[in-house]
Formats: structure tokens, sequence, C-alpha cells
């Protein structure tokens, strides 16, 4: 079981109000990502949850029960670091049993678990070796294995992948949707990477500033953004955001357009164009279109569009995005 | 070519100094063991010549010198102890985020800025003496008789004035390596489920090993020295009882005036630090490696 509830949940640093009050339910089973830009308050959230840090104010509850003063080591949860933090004088098998050491498990007990994580993480070659003799992608499961272990209420993961170079990235990332389709086990995850938020995640909690700005489903979040924030941070290429005369023209203050919502052939708008990468499966072209601006469109890889060239757009009627004057969708 | 006739050049230019530290190394050492082959007493110019390894055999086989090697080693042992065990616990201390924490540290410090001979002197003057020390006044106020420290226990009280000199060197080592120390290491530990007691005994002092190592090296090179606060204090006595080995080698050559016997206790002394010097490789170098 791992159902977490903060509610009202207030932390500050002196005077500094880095999370102004937070209320979110994570369900048993869940992926939930934490996603937002650098300092928005993500890592800090999820060490409130740990019991890293202590609250200023509000609740946590963990399985239903008040959470909010225990230590960490009471809350049932394990963490997998940043800079992974393994002990570096001790051995896999020393790093990954040290755990069940301090709950004092008898050494058989443990090997059997450490044998058993090592299988499901590809390290039982690795088990007399030290962190040091490791490459990054297995430092990662060695920290992962050190939390599994602890068969824990849920896991908790402070953008455990930043270190990695990007092709490892991507394989560290299906390892861990794997091993969370496996284990069943709640999983919160923290990163500023909206395309591992939008790949991992059942949930995402969109943080700015501290304040949840939306939390729902990759899709959700990508259909409809609730605010102009989720809107600019959710997607990639990020969404064009219109002001002026042609978002007055949609009776709304910003018009957001998805680049991949744009068609270039036949339509309204008429531009130059600038920049353009062809990426072979597809092209990002920015056409600077007359009395709107600059505009980044997808399109197919296909598609033969010089720096110079005059184009046509049309914009996705169906899939425009309109917000109003705060910033709020407009529906 | 260039780096050929560069290199030669670099070498030229630096022999001379190379040399020059060289001869300043040899012709002591030469010097040392040549009189201590010889008959060199400054009360006896009549009597020269070589006299084998007798100079040897009268400095080991002298009364003084087993009772020396001991108060050697138990002077640099018992040093060590003290300022390993209290300079961690300092360096706990003073790592934690506390107000005036910059003074606090300069205090921690200042020990090591006063000489030696100065620091002993307040020691033995101030706080030991037993008719006028602070320690004897605390004993009186609080009912007990003072206690002489220099004459009833001199060894023990010399290793208090030599650690608290030396604690500052162990504390500031120390304290620089628990600084290294990552702080997500000891949270993922207490999220392992390791108190205090055990983040202590499983993280920190494995990572502090190194550190303590090349405090207890470098400790060792300059304690087996010891001399200016054991004149000082008890001039080696009473008796031999805080005789150390350069203490008798200068009772030797500027009491004595036996130059050639404290030649060879100074090659004596030279070997035994080299045999200590080996078994505390062999004991704690691996945690040099890194």
């Amino acid at each position: 079981m791992g159902k977490i509830t903060l509610s009202q949940v207030r932390k500050s640093f002196g005077e500094v109000d880095v999370i102004p009050g937070i209320d979110l339910s994570i369900e048993d089973g869940e992926f939930v990502v934490f996603v937002g830009p650098s300092g928005c308050g993500k890592s800090t959230l999820l060490r409130l949850i740990a019991g890293l840090e202590d609250t200023t104010s509000g609740k946590i509850d963990i399985d239903g029960r008040d959470a909010t003063l225990l230590p960490p080591a009471q809350r049932g949860l394990a963490m997998v670091f940043q800079s992974y933090a393994l002990y570096p004088h001790m051995t896999v098998r020393k790093n990954i049993a040290f755990p069940l050491k301090m709950a004092g498990m008898s050494a058989a007990e443990q090997e059997a678990k450490v044998q058993h994580a090592a299988k499901i993480l590809n390290l039982t070659n690795y088990l007399d070796r030290r962190p040091g003799q490791l490459s990054g992608g297995q430092r990662q499961r060695v920290a992962i294995g050190r939390a599994i272990v602890r068969e824990p209420a849920a896991f908790l993961f402070d953008e455990p992948l930043s270190n990695l170079d990007a092709a490892l990235r991507v394989t560290m990332r299906q390892e861990i949707s794997e091993l969370h389709q496996s284990l069943k086990t709640t999983m919160i995850y923290v990163t500023h990477d909206q395309v591992e938020a939008m790949t991992m995640a059942d949930k995402i909690v969109v943080l700015n500033a501290g304040r949840v700005e939306q939390v729902g489903s990759p899709l959700d979040l990508y259909h409809s953004p609730r605010n102009l924030f989720v809107a600019g941070f959710i997607g990639s290429p990020k969404m064009n955001l219109i002001t002026g005369p042609e978002a007055a023209r949609h009776t709304c203050t910003t018009l957001g357009v998805r680049p991949e919502h744009i068609r270039v052939g036949d339509g309204p708008w008429q531009g130059v164009v600038g920049l353009s990468e062809h990426l072979g499966s597809d092209s990002f072209i920015k056409v600077e279109v007359d009395g709107i601006g600059t505009i980044n469109v997808r399109a197919g890889g296909e598609i033969d569009v010089r720096h110079g060239d005059r184009i046509r757009l049309a914009p996705d009627m169906d899939k425009l995005h309109r917000f109003d004057a705060e910033g709020l969708a407009l529906k | 070519m260039a780096t050929q006739s560069s290199r030669s050049a670099a070498r030229a230019m630096l022999s001379p100094t190379v040399i020059l530290l060289l001869i300043w190394m040899i012709v002591p050492l030469a010097m040392t063991i040549w009189f201590s082959l010889q008959r060199y007493n400054l009360l006896y110019p009549d009597r020269t010549g070589f006299n084998d390894f007798g100079n040897y055999t009268r400095f080991v086989l002298s009364p003084a010198f087993g009772g020396a090697v001991v108060n050697t080693l138990i002077l640099v042992i018992g040093v060590l102890v003290i300022t390993v065990v209290l300079g961690i616990l300092i360096a706990l201390l003073i790592d934690q985020p506390i107000w005036g924490q910059g003074i606090v540290r300069i205090l921690v410090i200042s020990p090591f800025f006063i000489m030696p001979p100065v620091a002993a002197l307040i020691w033995k003057n101030m706080f030991m003496n037993p008719t006028n020390g602070l320690f004897a006044e605390a004993a009186k106020v609080i009912g007990l008789s003072p206690y002489d420290f220099l004459g009833q226990a001199p060894l023990t009280s010399i290793i208090l004035i030599v650690a608290w000199q030396w604690l500052p060197f162990a504390t500031l080592i120390l304290l620089t390596a628990l600084q290294s120390l990552s702080s997500e290491e000891l949270e993922a530990a207490e999220m392992d489920g390791a108190n205090a007691l055990k983040r202590f005994w499983y993280i920190m002092l494995p990572h502090l090993a190194r550190a303590i190592t090349v405090v207890v090296l470098i400790q060792t090179i300059f304690l087996l020295g010891i001399f200016g606060e054991i004149l000082v204090t008890t001039n080696g006595g009473p008796g031999t009882s805080s005789t150390t080995l350069p203490y008798l080698i200068y009772k030797e050559a500027l009491l004595d005036f036996d130059v050639g016997t404290a030649a060879a206790g100074g090659v004596v002394a030279v070997i035994l630090a080299n045999i200590v010097a080996f078994f505390l490789m062999r004991a704690i170098g691996k945690n040099l490696d890194a």
C-alpha cells in the first residue's frame, strides 16, 4: 500500500515561502511525476514527503497514518537521489544490503534479498565491486536496488537521470517504467524534463513557484492545459503563444497553437521561413509570420523549404487554445 | 631538437639546487655516522680513534635506553589517541551550524600557533604547578589536595601538553574531511534507517579513514622528535621517567659531552623511526590509495 495525501502542506525557509500550501493526493500504485522549472519547489516537496525536511505547517498522511512528524526511516519510503548517494567504501552487495542490515535482518535473509534485487536489475555480476568501479547507469541501478530491497510503500526519485548521457537516459527511463509495471508500487518522480514526465507518468503534477498549476494525466495536460504556464511547459517544441490582434480575432488575450497543429500549405497566415531544422522524421521550421511574429511549425520530414522562402500556414482551428487576461484557459 | 635541448638545459639549471640539497643531506648524515664510530668525548680530547661499534653498544645497553624507547612510544601513541578521538569529536561539533562559528573555529585552531616551549611553560607554571597552578586552586576549591602533575605523572602530563598542541591540527584536517562528505549520502543512510550513531560508524568514520591516516602519519613524524616540551618541564625526570629517545641523545651530547655516543644514538633513532614508519605504512597505508 502506498497512498499519500498532502493537506495544506507549507514550507518556508526563514522569510521565504518555498511552498505556500499544497493539497495533493497520490493513489496507491500510481506513477506520479512532479515537473516544473528549476527552483519551483519540486525537490523540496519530495524531501518533505521523505521526511528529510520538516513541514512548516500542514499534514502528510501515508497509508492513512499521519506521518508529518515521523522520522524518514519510519515512513516506509525509499529514495533514489540525484547523485545516487551510494556508500563509496562498501561493495555493491553491502550497499544494497545496508537498509536490511540497519533493520537487523539476518545475514542469510539479507543475501537472499540482495540476490533477488540484483537479478531484477542485472547486477549479479557486479555485487563485489565498489561504486567507483561502476558506470553511471550501473550506479543508478544499485541506487534503485537499495530502494527495492526495503519493499517500501512508495519510491521517491529525485531527478535520477540527470547525470546520465542522453542515450542511457532513454534506456533507464524505460527500465524504471518497466520496474513500475512489475512492482506496482507507488512512485513519485521529480524531474524538470517534460519528456520524462510525459513518457513515464500516470499523473503529472506541474509545479511553479511552489504552487500546483495543474494535475492530470499526460494527455490531459497536453490537450487541455489549464493555464498559460502549463501550456508553455508541456509539449516539445513549445506551444506558440500569440498575442495582439490575431488573438483578439479569436476573442482571447493569448492564443496558443502547438507547432504540430499547423499545416504548411494554403492558409490564412503568410510568412518568411527563418531557421529550419530537418530531422528526417520531422522538420522544425521557424516562420516570421506577417502581423503575428515568429511561429514554430512542426512539419513532416519530406517538406522542402529553405531559409527565406515565403510560405502560407494553416493552423488547425479545432485545436487552438485560448487564454484570458489572467492566463487561464477559456472553454 | 628543441625538446631535447630544452630538457638538458632544464637539467643543467636544476642541478645546482639538487646538488646543494643533496650535500645538505649527505654531509650531516655522513658526519653523524662517522662520529658514531669514533671515540669523541669533549671531556677527554686525548681519547680519539675508531671505536668500532662501541658507541652503539654503549648507547643501546645503557640503563636508560629501553625506558626511553618505551616512553617515546607511549608519548606518540598517547598523543595520537587523544588527538584523533577528540579531534573527531570537536570536528563533528564545530561542523554544526552554530552562532559565532568563525570565532569558535579560530579559537580551536589557536593552540597550534603557540611555540611549543612557551605552551609547555604556561602549562607547567600556570596550570600544573602544585602551589600556584590553576588546577591546584581548583582542587582546593572542591576540597581536594593539589596534585603535582609533573612530579607524580610526568609522562602523562607531557602527553596532555603535547596533545593540546596537536589537537588543532587533527581537528582541522578531520573537519575538512567531514565537510567533503556529501549530505545526500547521510540522508540516504537516514532513509535507510541508520540512526545518528550508526551513520557515524558506517558512513562518517569510513569517509574519515584517509584523513585519520594522514593525521596519524604526519603527527608520528613530529611526535617522535618531541623535545622542547620535555626540556622545559621535567628535564626528562624525575629520574628517567619522562626521558624519551631525543632527550636521551641530547643528554649524551650536551650534558655528558659524549658526541660519539650521541651520534650513535641519533643513528639508532633514525633506524627505529624507519621501523615505526614501516609498520605504520603496512597497517594503515592502504587507506591512502584512492
